[in-house]
């Protein structure tokens, strides 16, 4: 038991997750109050003694699921498991009661597809669990084409799965279905409401099909070995840059907390620490109604200025997830900040402070950059040296000495002039000036990249490839 | 020591009993809180039950509920302990000439004069107590430090009284907003708890738990209603709380099953802001 709780916290620890020592003490005698057999009693011991912050939970289960899952009887990958063949049976007895269609009978392996995916219907339709197991079972033995050894990750398996089932066209199905059984046409409010239920259920789906190739690997690779492959980023270690579309979202629902701590944290920051010098002069002054004693002494209490920010990000295609992410937390901060202006170009340059003037949804406003911004001249491929000049020739004038200017982008040029003579100016006249980079550091200065042109003339250059590094950043700003 | 609690399933029918519907996540977590003696933080969104998980279990186990609510600029004196000043002053001037010095010393500094604060009184109580630190994530993190010893030891230092330990361990339940990360050294000290929106099943449950004179099939729409308004990107999404709300209200107006016109108008119960309200209402099509 020792060995074994050793052998997952430091899986965890791999994973990023930070277990301290007590942390795992704690654990150790929290499992011995617990009825070992019971699987989510366990897990959720280890849970509440080890995971302190939500956002790890998910990459907490996965290792879990994945470091004992070789360990439990109901993880068995024996393929006569009785109790489904059982339900199974009883499965195929309802379909022939149900349409006279006869299954061949046997087991699920002589199933057609057409008759899988009948019976994939119904169950979804019924939310019946242990059918939708028992078939994500199937179309993962059926349709992943696992081999033994193959060098292949997950994902490429739950691929191949769910192209075969071709869930998108099943969830039309079941509409119709759900409409035919009313009898007519639905309220829009139930029909919304039906979808989000099928949508659920598809993707519960889903999830067991997931589960169900991890068992495969597992038993195939074993423990340790799928650990590592399967180990995902934190949300806040999730590169911009190559983030999938599930982790997009997830990282959306990551800023949203993130702002809210950095905007409280910012404001706490600015209250502390106003003890100044002594204030002589006023010091005197009150000193007058002591009959000249200076019993209360005053002090200058610094009043750090609000910078004034202007952000001129690149929202072409590559890089145009950070900008967003960028300009999205910027705006969640704005209170920190005198002024905020926003340009965004790709090869002409436009302003949409506008956009995100009296909008609450700030999601909203990024859209509509993303949408309305005039922000093509020639090809619509970066061009960063016009984009600048044409920022400085109608621009240029409101950068003062309080402003600082934040550059967003990758630098990729496709080989255009840099005009980095535009960022020298602009740094002349301007507070700071800063760049954020959201490519890795070793891949700056190579091809088509000249950021090394352009830093020069800034106060620096960051990188900034995860929320983590650009949350660093804008505290360090405000 | 006795325990409280003698299996998770316990634990579970109790809360059920008094209409609080715990997962195996809660259940467990408070079960093993009272085994190991730990305090427990419970996280998650406004308005999912976290304070009332504490009072749930003070209820079942008979305890007294103290509550420690927590603010910016709280500190010792409303926390922990206060010498009650102005008695001190009048104990001196009651006697000026009888007592020596070293008496009056003593003498006011001794229980009569300590007013006791939420967790002295939780740590000093003869009888079973749950002590609940709301909102912990509202005081600052230099005040944090003030609860650490009471967390980790179940006893405070007085510096003119010596330390005083709890006679008998309460159960303690701290909750966050999460609106800042509370310090690692909390954390440690902690089991740790986070209480998210209920799945639809349970939140349908609870509704008929907590609104007896809902019909099923009306809970049965409420619970999917608000789940489809969860997924929605809002500022604010729909809390337990409001859900339960948004029941009563249904129950009051005499609607049996909910159409999308009843809907639309009572979705001001569920949702707080304007822009949210608009939302939800055009997506789900309310508003034709």
């Amino acid at each position: 038991m020792l060995d074994l709780l050793a052998g997952f916290v430091t899986e965890l620890r791999n994973a990023g997750l930070p277990v301290s020592l007590t942390e795992n003490l704690d654990a150790m005698e929290a499992v011995q109050h617990i009825p070992i057999e019971d699987r989510d009693a366990f897990k959720y011991a280890l849970g509440a003694t080890m995971v302190k912050n939500n956002a790890h939970w998910r990459a907490f289960e996965t290792v879990f699921e994945v470091y004992f899952s070789m360990r439990g009887p109901e993880y068995n990958i024996a393929d006569g498991d009785t109790d489904l063949d059982e339900m199974w049976r009883e499965m195929q007895e309802q379909l022939r009661e149900g349409d006279n269609r006869g299954a061949q009978g046997g087991s699920m392996d002589q199933l057609t597809p057409e008759e899988l995916a009948q019976m994939l219907m119904s169950a979804l339709m019924n939310g019946d669990q242990a059918m939708m197991r028992a078939l994500a079972r199937q179309a993962v033995q059926r349709f992943a084409g696992m081999e033994p050894g193959r060098p292949v990750g997950g994902t490429y398996y739950l691929y191949r799965t769910l192209r075969n089932l071709d869930l998108d066209s099943m969830l039309d199905k079941l509409m119709e279905k759900s409409r035919e059984e009313v009898g007519g046409e639905l309220t829009p409010l139930e029909e919304r409401l039906e979808h989000d239920e099928y949508n659920d259920r598809i993707e519960q789906f889903k999830k067991e099909i997931e589960a169900e190739i991890r068992r495969r690997l597992v038993a195939d690779r074993g423990a340790e070995a799928m650990a590592k492959t399967l180990r995902k980023p934190l949300p806040e270690d999730v590169e911009f840059m190559h983030a999938s579309r599930d982790e997009m979202q997830n990282l959306k629902k990551a800023l949203q907390p993130l702002t809210r701590k950095l905007a409280a944290r910012l404001a706490r920051k600015r209250r502390h620490g106003r003890k100044g010098p002594l204030d002589f002069r006023n010091t005197v002054r009150h000193s007058l109604s002591y009959g000249g004693v200076p019993a209360e002494p005053k002090f200058k209490y610094p009043r750090p200025a609000k910078p004034e920010l202007m952000v001129i990000a690149d929202i072409s295609g590559s890089v145009a997830a950070f900008a967003r992410f960028t300009l999205m937390l910027v705006y969640a901060i704005q209170g920190q900040f005198s002024k905020v202006r926003s340009f965004v170009f790709i090869d002409g340059l436009d302003e949409v402070t506008d956009y995100f003037r009296g909008e609450e949804d700030i999601a909203n406003a990024i859209h509509r950059v993303n949408t309305e911004a005039d922000v093509v001249w020639v090809d619509g491929h970066s061009d960063y040296g016009h984009a600048f000049e044409v920022f400085w020739e109608r621009y240029g004038k409101d950068v003062g000495p309080k402003t600082t200017v934040l550059l967003l982008g990758d630098a990729r040029n496709n080989y255009h002039a840099s005009q980095a003579w535009v960022i020298k100016e602009i740094r002349q006249k301007a507070r700071h000036v800063y760049w954020l980079n959201p490519e890795p550091k070793s891949y700056w200065n190579t091809g088509d990249s000249i950021v090394g042109d352009y830093g020069t003339h800034t106060d620096g250059v960051y990188e900034c490839r995860n929320l983590r590094q650009l949350e660093g950043f804008v505290e360090k700003l405000a | 020591m006795a325990h409280r609690f003698e299996s998770v399933a316990q634990v579970r029918q109790g809360l059920k009993d008094v209409n609080y519907l715990a997962d195996d996540g809660i259940a467990g977590v408070a079960y093993l809180a009272d085994r190991l003696g730990k305090p427990v933080l419970v996280e998650g969104p406004a308005g999912t039950g976290k304070t009332q998980l504490a009072k749930s279990i003070a209820e079942i186990t008979g305890s007294r509920l103290i509550r420690l609510q927590c603010y910016e600029g709280l500190d010792e004196s409303k926390a922990l302990y206060e010498w009650n000043y102005k008695k001190q002053l009048l104990r001196i001037q009651a006697d000026k000439n009888s007592d020596s010095w070293s008496d009056v010393h003593d003498d006011i500094f001794s229980d009569e004069f300590l007013l006791t604060r939420p967790l002295l009184e939780a740590i000093s109580a003869p009888d079973p107590v749950v002590l609940l630190i709301d909102e912990v994530d509202r005081v600052e993190v230099e005040t944090e430090a003030l609860l650490l010893e009471i967390l980790s030891e179940y006893q405070v230092s007085i510096p003119e009284l010596g330390t005083i330990t709890a006679k008998q361990i309460p159960m303690v339940f701290l909750t966050s907003n999460n609106t800042r990360e509370l310090s690692e050294a909390l954390k440690r000290r902690c089991l740790y708890l986070h209480v998210d929106y209920p799945s639809m099943d349970r939140e349908k449950e609870i509704v008929l738990a907590r609104v007896p004179e809902v019909s099923d099939n009306l809970a049965d729409q409420i619970a999917r209603i608000v789940r489809s308004i969860r997924q929605l990107d809002l500022k604010k999404s729909p809390s337990v709380s409001e859900t339960i709300d948004w029941a009563r209200t249904l129950v009051l107006l005499g609607i049996e099953s909910i159409d999308a016109q009843q809907a639309k108008e009572t979705l001001h119960v569920l949702l707080k802001y304007q822009t949210d309200i608009a939302k939800a209402a055009k997506e789900l099509s309310v508003d034709k």
